[in-house]
């Protein structure tokens, strides 16, 4: 009797085990299968051709992606320049200024608003922000500002819902101290919770950053999709992401070939960015 | 000269209150919009009728189905591996480099943006395991999707279960896997799940990882080898081959407001449970 239980309990600690890994063999695969696609192109074309060329014209040979490496980073800056500023300034009204009810309220509210899908606010800066864009300032509305400010839009939750983790979790007495010596509320926040909570806003920056550089169908719809860079904030540009979405579902041979090495090149930002996000995140944690 | 301190304090304190509001009211906006633009063309009949022409006629029955096939089936699979997973690294072992590498594991994975997802199972799914673009390769591809936010949901409903009750359960000599399954995750129970709700609110919005696994036929898949079509597919399409607007207004409403009740359902759960353990 003794001895079956045991044999039981090892069972499970093994299949629990195997569940575990899974994770890790499917990250695993995702890499491998992406790479093994991508990389070939980068040997038969030249590392160079591809990530600083400025043609992509992938039926008649030519790969270059460095047009959508600079859209993908420009769009995402734009993100961070609309999105940050308002997000940070929300998570400070939520932690410092609303009282307790209207805390409990908002907060979750901004987290479902998080779940709306990407295309849902693709479509209403299609519908909205484009011809606001070419109406009152030019060019054809599906542009880098439309971009912009589609993606500020969607890494909001992101950015809200992170830092104010992060300034709920400055200690109390920094506060009490911080008002014993006669400094007003502002001076506090901005002289101590604000820098206190400095790797946690930051950590936010950079995973809403994250969240605006891989994102997709919504930049689809508002981007214009035109191969080059653009020169001013009312062009049309297309992103890492959207060239393999929109070429994808048709692309054979080297073409195809050509979206994975667009792939592995947005593989290594993603997790460039990730790492440095959850570096930031640690940090705070250890101090 | 230097301006009052308090007069800045008192700037800031109206800015941020105005701007707080400018942001909640844009998401609400947004919600608003679909819910009036959405409304008049929501009916029985665009719920319960297939869609014809690509759509621009009919309702939204057969993309209904396709969605509701594939995140339960995802969750069917995802559930067991990510809870399975939770369990091994709170109750079966201690902090160490295996459990740090399979934490980095779930945290990158967590990471990929859905585009990488899509990429990925139509290479290895579609195309190399040659399931072609059906049910399958969808379920398969969301399941890896949702998998981070399952185990990481679960992991902290089972940490906030009281030890206490785990060391009464061993007194009472049970075995460790009797533990977990009659007194750890009963009371993790609610909080598991909320991640599952949440995923389930991931899934049902997805486009980029489902379009390029799934494919989108309009028909009703009957098979796991089918290719099918999700409402997010669906209204993606429509509204950018401007089809109809309308049926993409009302389809974005059906979406949004499933996806809002999924949600909402998910944190009523979870207050249920914060409330009780603290």
């Amino acid at each position: 009797m003794i001895k079956k239980a045991f044999t039981k309990e090892h069972f499970v600690k093994y299949i629990l085990i195997a569940f575990a890994l899974s994770s890790l063999l499917f990250l695993f695969l995702i890499f491998i299968f992406i790479l093994a696609e991508g990389i070939p192109l980068f040997h038969k074309v030249g590392l160079k051709n591809i990530i600083f060329g400025f043609k992509w014209a992938p039926t008649k040979g030519s790969f270059g992606i460095f047009p959508m490496i600079i859209s993908s980073f420009l769009v995402t800056f734009g993100a961070l320049i609309i999105g940050a500023p308002l997000g940070l300034s929300c998570a400070i009204y939520l932690s410092e200024y609303s009282g307790k009810k209207l805390k409990l309220f908002l907060k979750p509210a901004l987290e479902l608003l998080a779940g709306i899908p990407s295309v849902v606010y693709g479509f209403l800066g299609v519908i909205y922000i484009v011809p606001l864009v070419r109406n009152y300032l030019g060019g054809p509305g599906f542009s880098l500002l439309a971009t912009s400010i589609i993606l500020g839009v969607m890494i909001f939750p992101t950015v809200i819902s992170i830092s104010f983790d992060a300034l709920m979790s400055v200690p109390k007495t920094y506060r009490e101290g911080s008002f014993a010596m006669g400094a007003t509320k502002w001076q506090t926040i901005y002289k101590v919770i604000v820098p206190s909570a400095k790797s946690g806003i930051l950590a936010s920056f950079i995973l809403g950053m994250g969240r605006a550089i891989g994102e997709t169908m919504a930049v689809i719809m508002v981007a214009g999709n035109a191969l080059r860079i653009p020169t001013s904030i009312l062009d049309p540009l297309r992103t890492l992401t959207s060239n393999i979405a929109l070429e994808l579902a048709y692309a054979t041979g080297d073409h195809r070939l050509g979206l994975f090495s667009t792939g592995v090149v947005l593989l290594v930002i993603i997790m460039t960015l990730n790492y440095v996000a959850s570096f930031a995140i640690r940090r705070k944690v250890l101090k | 000269m230097r301006i009052n301190p308090q007069f800045i304090d008192k700037i800031v304190k109206i800015g941020l209150n105005f701007q707080a509001f400018f942001t909640v009211g844009i998401l609400v906006a947004i919600v608003a919009i679909i819910f009036f633009k959405g409304s008049p063309y929501l009916n029985m009949e665009f719920i319960f009728s297939s869609p014809e022409d690509m759509g621009r006629h009919g309702g939204i029955f057969s993309t209904i189905v396709g969605t509701i096939f594939l995140v339960l089936l995802s969750i069917f699979v995802a559930t067991p591996l990510g809870v399975g997973t939770a369990i091994f690294l709170t109750e079966y072992t201690k902090e160490s480099w295996f459990t740090k590498t399979i934490r980095f594991g779930v945290e990158s994975l967590a990471g990929i943006p859905s585009i990488l997802y899509g990429l990925f199972g139509f290479i290895f799914f579609v195309i190399k395991l040659r399931m072609g673009w059906s049910l399958m390769a969808g379920v398969l591809t969301i399941t890896i999707m949702i998998l981070p936010t399952i185990i990481r949901t679960s992991e902290e409903a089972i940490k906030s279960v009281p030890r206490n009750l785990r060391i009464v359960s061993y007194s009472l000599s049970a075995t460790k896997w009797e533990t977990v399954t009659k007194v750890v995750l009963p009371s993790a129970g609610p909080g598991i799940l909320t991640g599952i709700m949440l995923s389930v609110g991931r899934a049902v919005g997805e486009t980029a990882a489902v379009i390029f696994t799934m494919g989108s036929s309009l028909r009703l898949p009957t098979s796991l080898m089918d290719s099918g079509r999700t409402m997010a597919v669906h209204f993606y399409i429509l509204a950018r081959e401007g089809i109809s607007m309308e049926k993409a207004y009302a389809t974005a409403l059906v979406l949004v407001l499933s996806i809002l009740f999924i949600n909402i359902v998910a944190y009523y759960i979870m207050n249920k449970v914060t409330s009780k353990y603290s």
